[in-house]
């Protein structure tokens, strides 16, 4: 009888995927207490002060959740997939009115003693409105305006975000660009992206007139290597045009738009500024407690960086430090591997899949899910700015714990399908 | 159109295990290669808290306790810790400014960044309880238990001299130290420093974000527990200490009491005194400057070993003793004395007169028959420079003219001149008649309270001394101190101290001493007047007793007090009756001297 549920449960559903799933919550849940364990303390799992009791209620209620997902018909989520959308791009909206504000960033709904960031949910639902708008959109014919739908759909809730001074998760839409690549978008467009960032980095780190020169100099030499063809010359010195244009918005913004304490992240992670308990205090912290742990780790609850609180948000966007530091090199390459092994695993179901919807939906997965891994560890160990996204399954947090739940058992039940 | 496909699939996870690849390659460099971080944070969560051993206790040779210590508090910085913080805040709750506090910050930072600095020293109890509640506003600071001196009895505070914080020259000398830190200046507590000093111990605590203390680190198993300083015994008889302080309140000048037998200093008396708890704690400057610049009583000129006087009639019995030494005469030689000792036109006036033996001269302190014993030493020779070197010599040995370089602060030589000087203050053409002022304890030779009483030492026991030292046992009482356990030949044939001891007590008992007998006790004594160009001359009296059996040998001089007798013999001997008797039966005498006051 047990064994014949377990068998329908388990029928079909990606038991390499489940399996990581749990191993990096578990890890998550171990992470969180040591962050937040104290000797003197008695241990209790329900005792909802402590952040570990808390998560432990948000992973019960998440597992919870994502056997009901397993067991929910599949075929739903592609009829209703505009509807989910739309509903949660209300749901963000309305928090701009009704939302509490926490740390700066106004995007959270208060319930009891429960905060939800609906943003979470909004990744999942974009990932799936994607999904639908791409696997109908190439049977209707509208290949002109195709590109144009899809950035308007990540646009709207990046843009919500960045209302609710919540620059990270908007950010965390522009990973959908991985999954524009994958369904055919045009490489130039990915590569002109590239450049517009390499523009970004030179006009604050340089300034406007050196910019300006690099890449005119870059655009006549490649002008002298290619000057036997002809034909793309209207198109280059137009792209020449907004690259030069671009250098001004940056300065323009970055001068006038952005806030100072904005301005000191991007300036520290650009090696702008050298005041060591300034801007930077945060991220050197983290490098410490990640550099200390050295090969093997000081061992689990020995950590004293992110013990002591020399750490930022150890237990949130900054948890990967706890790893670091008490695992070692060792600990920071499972976390890593294992992320990327279910990246990889779910970029190789989704191609393997015979649904365009379970395929699009699958790479928005991946995208999400390796945009976060990318800019969170990044940013702890000083390679991309401090931008405040969570490091999905693993830290703290019961909105991004839930959201990425759904987000995976979804994938799973589709390509069970 | 799928291979396209299948070839930016295989784009994307190329690009995303090459990102991941740097990362690791980040992380490899960051926790495996680059050990910086590793200090980084051992210097974020580890604080090394020094604990200052409590200094060695001193006690008295009859184990009453002339130091301790007292608990205080400093308040210290680590400057690379500091954070903004409310500086009035911090200035109001320690009652300084905002520019001194500046300063006292400027001055941690010269010193290290990283290491603890004292800020603010020796806080009260109370004045550490308000701020204790506030510390966690002002991270960087924390509080360092320390101790201070304190001495119960108030006495001996030349010898035992004071401790202080350690000077930029000192710091540099012995690693030991870190600024901040005490250090013994004077007394015995510079001469023992390392011994008292103890053995400094360290806490490895764990500090948080804010340099609050979180708990101890590796369950304390780096921590090196402080071990406390030995604690000293000194040769100094507290109660004998404190009666002579007393009888020479209001007066000038100095007490040294030595025990013959070892050498042990019983008590060294150096007035006008101070009390040694004024140059402790917070007030240990401020007092110190006053202190020094007491142009008046110079409280802090420790004259026992400092002050070099003319020496006066007590030279005579050194001289007595090297003319014996140099068969220049025996106790038998007889010299007549007309009432003076004739130079050409010149007398050295002699207050009696009459052929004069050796005794005789010593119980009447005859200038005469002992100029006449040192012309005739220093002239024994084929030249004067020959015949001076050699008494100069056994001046030396009589420890004149040098330093015994014992475990007292400071002291000075004393004078006694050289050949060559004489040689160069008379062109060459000298001889014993020249210098003979100084075979009455007069001229040039000068000598320090403390050589007197050593050589007082010498002739209670006939020939021989130990230097004169103050401690006696280190750690234990069991464990003595063995330095000065040398048995010192003073040259001297052990039979001429007779007539001289012969001499001495019948100055007590019929002589220029009698004020200095003691019912019970064999007195052995000499009078003496150091004459003084600026002003009435000094009062000065040696003696020992009991002359048998000398348990106590004492100099006594007592600045512009005039004639031996009539001052210094009676408190050199009130000391000896208290030494030996613990009670004084002579209570006029001892009344007459409280009562004196000589300014």
């Amino acid at each position: 009888m047990l064994t014949e549920k377990k068998q329908i449960l388990s029928k079909g559903f990606d038991t390499y995927l489940i399996v990581i799933y749990v191993l990096l919550v578990i890890i998550g849940w171990f992470t969180i207490y040591s962050s937040s364990y104290d000797a003197n303390d008695s241990f209790s799992l329900f005792n909802t002060d402590k952040a570990y009791s808390r998560q432990f209620i948000w992973i019960l209620v998440s597992m919870a959740l994502a056997v009901v997902l397993l067991l929910i018909d599949g075929r739903i989520y592609q009829n209703y997939a505009q509807y989910i959308y739309y509903a949660c791009v209300l749901l963000i909206v309305s928090v701009l009115f009704f939302g509490t504000e926490i740390s700066g960033a106004k995007a959270w709904i208060k319930i009891g003693s429960f905060s939800i960031q609906p943003i979470e949910f909004a990744k999942f639902a974009t990932a799936l409105m994607l999904a639908k708008f791409f696997c109908e959109g190439k049977t209707t014919s509208e290949k002109k305006n195709i590109w144009l739908f899809s950035f308007i759909i990540i646009l709207v809730p990046a843009a919500i975000a960045i209302l609710q001074k919540d620059t990270g998760s908007a950010l965390v839409f522009f990973s959908f660009i991985i999954l524009f690549y994958r369904e055919g978008m045009n490489e130039n467009v990915v590569l002109f992206g590239a450049s517009l960032i390499l523009v970004f980095v030179l006009t604050i780190c340089l300034n406007e007139l050196y910019t300006i020169a690099i890449i005119t100099v870059g655009f006549i030499v490649a002008w002298i290597i290619n000057r036997n063809q002809k034909k793309k010359i209207i198109r280059n010195i137009l792209v020449y045009v907004l690259l030069i244009g671009f250098v001004f918005a940056v300065n323009f913004a970055y001068n006038s738009i952005l806030q100072s304490h904005q301005r000191q992240r991007i300036d520290t992670i650009l090696g702008q500024s050298i005041d060591p308990k300034g801007a930077d205090f945060n991220l050197n912290q983290s490098k410490i407690a990640i550099g200390s742990g050295g090969f093997f780790g000081k061992g689990y609850l020995n950590g004293t960086q992110t013990k002591l609180n020399f750490v930022p948000e150890q237990s949130t966007d900054f948890i990967f430090c706890g790893i670091g530091e008490e695992w070692g090199f060792v600990g920071s390459l499972v976390i890593i591997a294992l992320f990327m092994a279910l990246i990889i695993r779910i970029i190789i179901l989704s191609e393997r899949h015979r649904n365009v919807f379970t395929r699009i939906y699958g790479y928005g997965v991946a995208s999400i899910i390796f945009f976060h891994l990318l800019i969170n560890i990044g940013m702890t160990i000083g390679l991309v700015p401090v931008i405040g996204i969570p490091l999905p399954y693993i830290s703290y947090g019961g909105s991004s714990i839930l959201g990425f739940t759904i987000l995976l058992f979804v994938f799973i039940k589709l390509n069970d399908a | 159109m799928s291979s396209l496909y299948q070839q930016r699939k295989n784009v994307i996870i190329l690009v995303m295990i090459v990102f991941m690849a740097v990362y690791i390659i980040r992380l490899f460099y960051l926790q495996v290669i680059d050990d910086s971080y590793k200090d980084d944070a051992m210097r974020n969560a580890l604080r090394e808290v020094i604990v200052h051993p409590p200094r060695g206790l001193i006690y008295d040779r009859n184990d009453s306790l002339l130091v301790f210590n007292e608990a205080a508090y400093d308040l210290m910085v680590v400057p690379k810790e500091l954070h903004d913080f409310d500086t009035v805040d911090l200035c109001n709750t320690l009652d300084i400014t905002k520019e001194e506090l500046l300063k006292r910050l400027d001055k941690a930072r010269k010193y290290s960044p990283l290491l603890p600095s004292v800020f603010e020293q020796q806080m009260s109890k109370e004045d550490y309880g308000y701020l204790q509640e506030k510390l966690y506003k002002f991270p960087g600071f924390f509080v360092q238990n320390r101790t201070l001196r304190s001495y119960p009895s108030a006495i001996a505070a030349h010898i035992l001299g004071y401790v202080g914080e350690i000077n930029d020259a000192q710091l540099k000398k012995d690693s030991y130290y870190q600024m901040g830190d005490y250090i013994g200046i004077s007394g015995i507590e510079k001469s023992y420093e390392e011994e008292l000093r103890g053995v400094k111990g360290r806490r490895m605590v764990l500090v948080d974000v804010h340099s609050r203390v979180q708990g101890s680190y590796k369950n304390g198993e780096e921590d090196i527990v402080a071990r406390q300083g030995s604690n000293l015994w000194c040769t100094i008889d507290a109660q004998l200490q404190k009666y002579g302080e007393k009888l020479m309140a209001n007066k000038r000048g100095s007490i040294v009491a030595i025990e013959p037998s070892t050498g042990e200093i019983l008590c060294i008396v150096s007035t006008p005194s101070y009390d040694p708890n004024l140059l402790v704690g917070k007030q240990r400057s401020k007092n110190y400057t006053a202190l020094l610049h007491d142009s008046v009583n110079v409280p802090l000129f420790n004259r026992a070993l400092k002050a070099i006087y003319p020496p006066g009639s007590t030279f005579k019995l050194a001289n007595g003793l090297i003319a014996q030494q140099e068969k220049v005469l025996n106790r038998n030689t007889i010299y007549n004395c007309g009432g003076g000792y004739r130079i050409g036109s010149h007398v050295i006036g002699c207050h009696h007169s009459g052929p004069t033996d050796l005794i005789a001269a010593v119980r009447s302190s005859c200038n005469t028959y002992f100029c006449r014993a040192f012309y005739n030493t220093v002239s024994n020779c084929r030249t004067i420079q020959e015949g001076y070197q050699i008494w100069k010599n056994h001046i030396n040995q009589l420890g004149f003219g040098q330093c015994f370089n014992t475990d007292l602060p400071y002291e000075s030589k004393g004078i006694i001149p050289s050949v060559e000087y004489f040689n160069r203050k008379y062109n060459g053409s000298w001889n014993g008649n020249t210098i003979v002022s100084m075979g009455i304890g007069q001229g040039e030779v000068c000598s320090t309270p403390l050589q007197m009483a050593n050589l007082l030492a010498i002739i209670a026991n006939r020939g021989y001394y130990y230097k004169p030292h103050v401690v006696k046992a280190i750690g234990s009482k069991n464990n003595p101190n063995r330095r000065y356990a040398q048995k010192i030949d003073a040259g001297i044939n052990s039979e001429y101290f007779e007539p001289i001891i012969e001499g001495m007590k019948l100055a007590i008992t019929s002589g220029t001493a009698r004020a200095a007998a003691i019912e019970g006790i064999e007195m052995v004594g000499k009078t003496g007047t150091a004459q003084n160009p600026h002003g009435n001359d000094h009062s000065v009296f040696a003696c020992f007793g009991p002359a048998d059996n000398p348990q106590i040998a004492v100099f006594v001089l007592v600045e512009n007090a005039g004639w031996g007798g009539t001052v210094a013999a009676p408190i050199a001997s009130l000391i000896v009756e208290y030494y030996i008797n613990r009670e004084i039966k002579r209570t006029e005498v001892e009344k007459r001297i409280l009562e004196l006051s000589i300014k």
